[in-house]
């Protein structure tokens, strides 16, 4: 890739990850208000690549990745990274970009500042870093809040990668995003993938799951549809609200 | 976090009470618990500089009304006691409380009123005649109501005439609860009828078209007395500078001294110190 | 009205001839109130922010006595510091009653609910904003704390004047537990209240008129402070 990877301790102290599958699910059901958001998603994802999950709107993609991320707890069923149970532990090493990114109420600078100093680290040369990584490096001391929307998403992207996490979910990081800016993302993305993390990605840009997925999740009701490797996925998609959904055809 | 918080905040408390104490009254200062009419009338800032320029002793006044001050220092927050209810005050020397009562100065309630004077009162030199016909003229009147030295004084009075004004509070009898000045401002704006000692009168600032419409009668005598809190009973107490305060006052240099005191060249404190 | 026209004549004549007893009892009033906001900041906001982002038992009934606390009267507040601080109570033996230190406390113990009570609205909002975010971060309470007193660090600024405004402008807890001793314990307010029993009504109000000037230059530099910082950091 174009920009440089800032150095980081995942790249150089990760091992290679284990055989079988790094992240698991298992029977996750999740009911709030009689409904069924999470409806029996088993799951398997390997250690590295990324892995787009595409369904319509209310299909859960959002809180499908917040119970990976073990924010939320799920009724039934379990997550497992490296066979231990997902929480405060396993989200450590992991980050996530929310859908709608909270950034702090200070400059730019300061919001990787921030969770560099959380992980009791002070690198003003890797803010400085990751901060040109997404292209912001000219409006490091500018109000984070006063970005516009697409700086306050590479601004996420950049905050979330300050950590070095093994595993990255990221909630439609380009949703309104103009081409270029999409661009820049597609290529931090990229960059993280070469450097080993792997990438959770919800997105509803057929196009851009066909440039970047290894493998693509389709959700729908709650129910994962259809998981298979992003060239089966395209060229046959077995079920048949993936094919609706990539003819444009979806009903929700 | 939030312990960190708290240690920092109970350390800024503490610090602020070390400052405190550094600026209590522990050295040669004493403080006195007096009342309100002494105080607003200007005595003490009479007073006070020349005792303090002669012995270097500080004097911080908590000026009060006479049964607050006499509680005050029944909790032994004072030195020194200077009230007007010599009941109450040979009760506080009685209990142990008080070293020994002396009297000090005298000077005499007066009754004002509104110009109109709906009760007719006016030039009338028996007191309780005044607060029957006031009483008999439903005209409304102004107590402290505040178990003050006046208060204790008015009730007195109103007892010599047989009639219970608690009867009438809220109608024509409206107990203020508070100071002297603050009864003397709630009845100018109410006009109503107000036992007051002169000497906050005649230091009193807003008087509207009030005058004083009965004075002279015996009954009406105000004498003020001092007293030193035990420090038997308050161990507190600086003894050594409030019996100097007290041996001044008493000393004829102290009595000219109060003498001299004037507003608008009028004496309002009479020394009677024997 | 002549009143208010001579008291308007009088506050400034007060203020231009710098009357030495005047500048003393307003530097008094101003280091009594201004210490008390700082102690109440101290106590409130970590008790704010615990209200704010822990989960406890008895959470809501502490909120709502907390919230019932900011209607505490001060005459009540300074009976019971006098209580405390008086010789015969139980820390009586400090020697602070009728001190500045007294009146310091009792207008903390008069703000500090203020403070708690503000405080906890306003970082409630905030944690509800930022508390998913902070999970994924994986923050400790202790950091989380300290991001949100930050980041709400200009409403909690308008926290700490409420209770500023409260104490520089209360009476009746410093008139207890202060005396109002001339030159000890003597404040704007307590002095307001004194001419007013001498009857000095446009001196009151003049000294009124100065405790409001001063009131509004304390909120006129937090709010240039605040507007100034604001165009810098915040949004
Ligand atoms: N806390 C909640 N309580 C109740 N219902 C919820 C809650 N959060 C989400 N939902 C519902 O769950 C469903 C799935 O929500 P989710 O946010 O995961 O959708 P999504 O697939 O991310 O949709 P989109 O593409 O619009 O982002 C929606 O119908 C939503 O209304
Ligand atoms: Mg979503």
């Amino acid at each position: 890739m174009h920009e440089p990877r800032p150095a980081g301790p995942a790249a150089a102290t990760n091992p290679a990850p284990p055989a079988g599958p790094r992240l698991r699910a298992e029977a996750i059901t999740l009911t709030q208000g009689g409904r069924r958001l999470l409806d029996g998603v088993d799951l398997d994802l390997a250690g590295g690549g990324i892995t787009m999950v595409l369904g319509p709107n209310g299909a859960g993609k959002s809180l499908l990745l917040k119970v990976l991320h073990g924010l939320i707890a799920p009724d039934t069923g379990r997550v497992l990274w490296d066979g231990r149970p997902a929480g405060q532990a396993t989200r450590r090493r992991q980050a996530m970009v929310f859908q709608r990114p909270v950034l702090l109420r200070r400059s730019a600078a300061a919001n990787i500042d921030f969770v560099l100093r959380a992980r009791g680290r002070r690198d003003r040369a890797r803010r400085d870093a990751l901060l040109a990584h997404v292209g912001l490096d000219a409006h490091a001391s500018r109000p984070a809040r006063r970005l516009s929307g697409g700086e306050q998403q590479r601004l996420a992207l950049a905050r979330a990668l300050a950590t070095g996490p093994e595993l990255l979910f990221l909630d439609e990081p380009t949703a309104s995003l103009d081409p270029a800016s999409v661009l820049r993302i597609e290529q931090v993305v990229a960059a993280a993938r070469a450097d080993d993390t792997g990438v959770v990605f919800v997105t509803h840009d057929v196009g851009q799951a066909r440039r970047l997925a290894d493998d693509i999740v389709f959700l729908h009701r709650g129910r994962v549809v259809e998981h298979a490797p992003a060239a089966r996925f395209f060229d046959a998609p077995a079920s048949a609200a993936a094919r609706d959904f990539l003819a444009g055809r979806i009903v929700v | 976090m939030i312990s960190r918080l708290f240690s920092s905040a109970a350390a800024a408390a503490a610090l602020t009470l070390a400052a405190g104490v550094a600026t209590a009254q522990d050295d040669d200062s004493i403080i006195v618990q007096s009342t309100t009419s002494t105080a607003n009338s200007g005595l003490y800032d009479h007073l006070l500089p020349i005792f303090e320029g002669a012995t270097g002793i500080e004097v911080h006044v908590v000026a009060v009304g006479t049964g607050q001050a006499i509680r005050n220092a029944r909790n032994c927050d004072g030195d020194v006691l200077l009230v007007h209810a010599r009941p109450a005050e040979r009760r506080f020397v009685a209990d142990g409380m008080g070293v020994e009562r002396f009297d000090l100065m005298y000077n005499d309630f007066v009754i004002v009123g509104p110009e109109a004077d709906p009760a007719g009162i006016g030039g009338m030199e028996d007191a309780q005649e005044a607060l029957a016909a006031i009483a008999g003229a439903e005209a409304v009147f102004a107590s402290r109501g505040d178990d003050s030295g006046t208060h204790k004084t008015e009730m007195a009075l109103w007892a010599d005439t047989g009639i219970d004004p608690a009867a009438h509070s809220g109608a024509w009898y409206r107990e203020t609860g508070s100071g002297m000045g603050a009864t003397l401002n709630a009845g100018v704006g109410m006009g109503a009828y107000v036992m007051t000692d002169r000497a906050t009168w005649t230091s009193f600032a807003n008087k509207g078209d009030f005058g004083i419409l009965v004075e002279g009668d015996a009954d009406l005598h105000n004498q003020y007395g001092v007293i030193l809190v035990n420090p038997e009973a308050c161990p507190s107490v600086n003894a050594e500078d409030g019996r100097a305060f007290i041996d001044w006052l008493l000393s004829p240099a102290g009595q000219a001294a109060i003498a001299a005191h004037e507003v608008d060249s009028r004496q309002l404190f009479f020394p009677n110190a024997r | 009205m002549q009143d208010f026209a001579d008291a308007f004549a009088r506050a400034v004549t007060l203020v231009i001839s710098g009357d030495a007893d005047l500048i003393e009892i307003v530097a008094l009033s101003l280091r009594v109130s201004l210490t008390a906001t700082l102690l109440a900041c101290a106590l409130g906001l970590p008790i704010g922010a615990l209200l704010a982002i822990a989960r406890f038992p008895g959470r809501g009934a502490v909120t709502v006595v907390i919230n019932a606390l900011m209607g505490l009267p001060p005459v009540v507040v300074g009976l019971v510091v006098y209580l405390h601080l008086s010789r015969a109570g139980p820390l009586g033996f400090l020697g602070l009653l009728y001190t500045p230190a007294a009146m310091i406390i009792a207008q903390t113990v008069l703000i500090t609910p203020i403070v708690a009570a503000l405080s906890r609205q306003v970082l409630e909002d905030l944690h509800a904003e930022y508390a998913e975010q902070f999970r994924s971060l994986c923050l400790s309470r202790r950091a989380a704390v300290g991001a949100l007193l930050w980041d709400g660090r200009y409403s909690l600024l308008t926290v700490a004047l409420a209770g500023f405004g409260r104490a520089v402008a209360e009476v009746g807890a410093v008139m207890v537990v202060g005396g109002n001793i001339d030159h000890l314990t003597r404040v704007m307010t307590t002095a307001i209240a004194l001419e007013t029993s001498r009857g000095e009504l446009a001196l009151a109000l003049a000294l009124g008129i100065v405790l409001m000037v001063i009131a509004l230059g304390v909120n006129a530099l937090v709010h240039g402070v605040h507007q100034s910082a604001a165009r810098r950091a915040h949004a």
